[in-house]
């Protein structure tokens, strides 16, 4: 990755955070962690390394996305707003009544939004569809997955791997977001997934663990994976709430409540990440 | 336009061959189309498929809930895909998949959900399906069949190809079937056919049963009762017009259906005429309470009283019970 492209990766992460802060404020409350937790993967797909067209969505050379834990549609809204596929200030209409950002992704909503997903696990099989089409008709797209650790309890991902797997879908990966909490607590005590590399290994997948935060270590994580020429999985090790130090820190942040304290530390984060824009402007 | 065979006590054609067969014609001229299967092909018949057109068959294993998904994942990178599995694992069992990655994203996600209700036979109650209907039917947008015989079936078969984005559901014997209909018929979607015309009661039956309910129409001529017999194919969209152009003035309207009396044909026809305001003596004939079992499939039809003698004594039951209004219904199946 060259300096100018780390730049503008790490600019959209920080624009991606700041959006679903802002969105998410005036509600009261919203799928902070799990977005914050991909917001620098958002970032990277967006900022480097797909192919789109951002005036032409459905462009048969894009590269597809389909974000399976489909609660963390607004860090891919604002990845969206962020790289021309709509206006920003569409981010505020978030949730509101004829919306096309409802707060799980709509692909008959959204410009971008290859796939519908919020029930959780059935991205994973669509995105096999969507390989498995892309196969057949000898586009070389790739199909990015993006699935989350807590989602990982729904046996239909596993069907999905089971599948992908089998038909060697070597143009698809699958980038599992571990940042080792679900809504109920921490996934190892909810559900422990063990060693969630070691299975993906176990289902053919060739298989790496990276730290999800740090987008050069992710970055080559994909090139590697792109390289192997086999349906290959990224765990990515990270936390929810990532880049905001008071959502990290907060055990219940799911699905964060903007009580006096969250409002606080979200302006105050808002306003440092404004702050580091102006900086790099 | 349809017409009626001339001999109904043929042995008729498979349905799952005249699957078989319109995919594979359809898949000469058309490159998206693609059929899924969940390790069912040899019962299906999709290996002939897998064999035909490799490169158009999608072996998606035992996972039906996956393979809804990866079907609807396809539509959306414009095939045009075609599921088969038993009824039970097509609808109860993959029921949020084939709603929300299909249905409610848009996607287009055609599916044969074959022995239905006591075609099951050796299969048994776990493969048993008398709901496969009123789960489907609840789908917004959704096309529900039930094929009277092989030229139906394949005719439906089809026109699901060519109908664009949706949920279209088909159900049927995998097997041989008693014909209704001549080679060379044509149907419409959301029209009922009066296969039978009369003027005392109206029969309205779907998939094979239609053909019981001729058998039963014909032994009810002999003893002087005038029976209609609507075949009611779509179940949805239902042809609400004909159900009460044909209802009013006869003297009892039955449905007939290898289906449980709730949320199924007989549901959607009662709603029709209530809200219709034709009022008429009415009776649902169909399987109530009660789960699939296994036996032969003339032990389970007899079982589960869904035989034209069945549908003889319904219909009997009526005019005895006709202007009382208050009996226990005598199809309930207990």
């Amino acid at each position: 990755m060259t300096q100018d492209e780390l730049d503008r990766v790490q600019t959209l992460a920080l624009k991606i955070r700041r959006d679903v802060l802002e969105m998410l404020l005036p509600l009261g409350a919203g799928h902070l962690g799990g977005s914050f937790s991909i917001a620098d993967l958002m970032a990277l797909l967006y900022g480097k390394e797909l192919a789109y067209k951002a005036d032409d969505p459905t462009w048969d050379g894009r590269d597809r996305v389909v974000l399976s834990k489909g609660h963390a549609g607004p860090a891919w809204y604002a990845a969206l707003a962020e790289s021309g596929f709509f206006p920003r200030q569409d981010l505020f209409t978030l949730n509101q009544p004829h919306t096309h950002l409802p707060s799980h992704p709509d692909r008959l909503k959204t410009p971008g939004v290859d796939m519908t997903t919020g029930s959780l696990g059935q991205g994973c099989s669509t995105a096999a569809g969507i390989a498995m089409a892309l196969k057949l008709k000898g586009n070389d797209a790739w199909t990015y997955l993006i699935v989350g650790d807590g989602e990982l309890n729904e046996g239909q991902c596993w069907e999905a791997f089971e599948f992908i797997a089998a038909r060697g879908l070597n143009r698809l990966i699958v980038l599992v977001d571990d940042n080792k909490k679900q809504l109920d607590g921490y996934t190892a005590d909810v559900m422990n997934p063990f060693d969630i590399a070691a299975k993906m290994s176990a289902f053919g997948f060739e298989t790496q663990k990276v730290n999800g935060q740090d987008v050069v270590a992710l970055d080559n994580a994909i090139q590697a994976a792109k390289a192997s020429g086999k349906p290959s999985a990224i765990v990515m090790d990270t936390v929810k709430g990532a880049g905001v130090p008071y959502f990290e820190q907060l055990m219940d942040n799911h699905s964060v409540k903007f009580d006096a304290k969250a409002t606080e530390a979200a302006r105050e984060a808002i306003d440092h990440i404004n702050a580091k824009l102006e900086g790099r402007a | 336009m349809f017409q009626l065979v001339d001999d109904r006590s043929q042995k008729g054609g498979e349905l799952r061959a005249a699957v078989v067969q319109t995919l594979q014609a359809a898949m000469e001229t058309n490159k998206q189309v693609v059929a899924l299967e969940a390790d069912l092909g040899g019962a299906s018949g999709f290996t002939k498929i897998a064999k035909s057109h490799p490169n158009q068959f999608v072996q998606c294993g035992i996972a039906e809930a996956d393979m809804m998904g990866i079907a609807a994942g396809m539509s959306s990178e414009g095939f045009v895909p075609f599921c088969h599995t038993f009824g039970p694992f097509a609808t109860r069992r993959a029921f949020d998949q084939i709603y929300l990655s299909g249905a409610y994203a848009g996607n287009t996600v055609n599916i044969y959900g074959s022995d239905p209700g006591f075609t099951v036979a050796a299969n048994g109650g776990t493969h048993t399906t008398y709901e496969d209907v009123a789960l489907m039917r609840t789908i917004p947008g959704v096309v529900v069949c039930d094929a009277a015989d092989a030229v139906q079936m394949a005719w439906i078969v089809n026109e699901f190809l060519g109908l664009g984005t949706g949920v279209h559901y088909v159900r049927g014997n995998r097997k041989n079937v008693r014909p209704v209909y001549a080679e060379g018929s044509t149907f419409e979607l959301g029209r009922g056919n009066v296969v039978r015309p009369g003027t005392d009661v109206l029969v309205i039956a779907a998939g094979q049963l239609v053909s019981d309910a001729l058998d039963a129409a014909e032994e009810l001529a002999e003893k002087g009762v005038s029976v209609e017999v609507v075949d009611m194919f779509c179940i949805k969209p239902l042809d609400t017009e004909l159900v009460c152009k044909e209802a009013v003035g006869k003297k009892a309207v039955v449905t007939f259906e290898n289906h449980n009396v709730i949320g199924g044909l007989g549901e959607a026809v009662a709603a029709t005429l209530c809200e219709a305001g034709v009022c008429v003596s009415f009776r649902r004939h169909g399987v109530s309470e009660r789960f699939g079992q296994v036996g032969p499939a003339d032990f389970l039809q007899q079982e589960y009283r869904l035989t034209a003698k069945d549908l003889v004594a319904t219909i009997e039951g009526l005019f005895a019970d006709h202007g009382h209004g208050h009996e226990e219904p005598v199809s309930d199946g207990r």
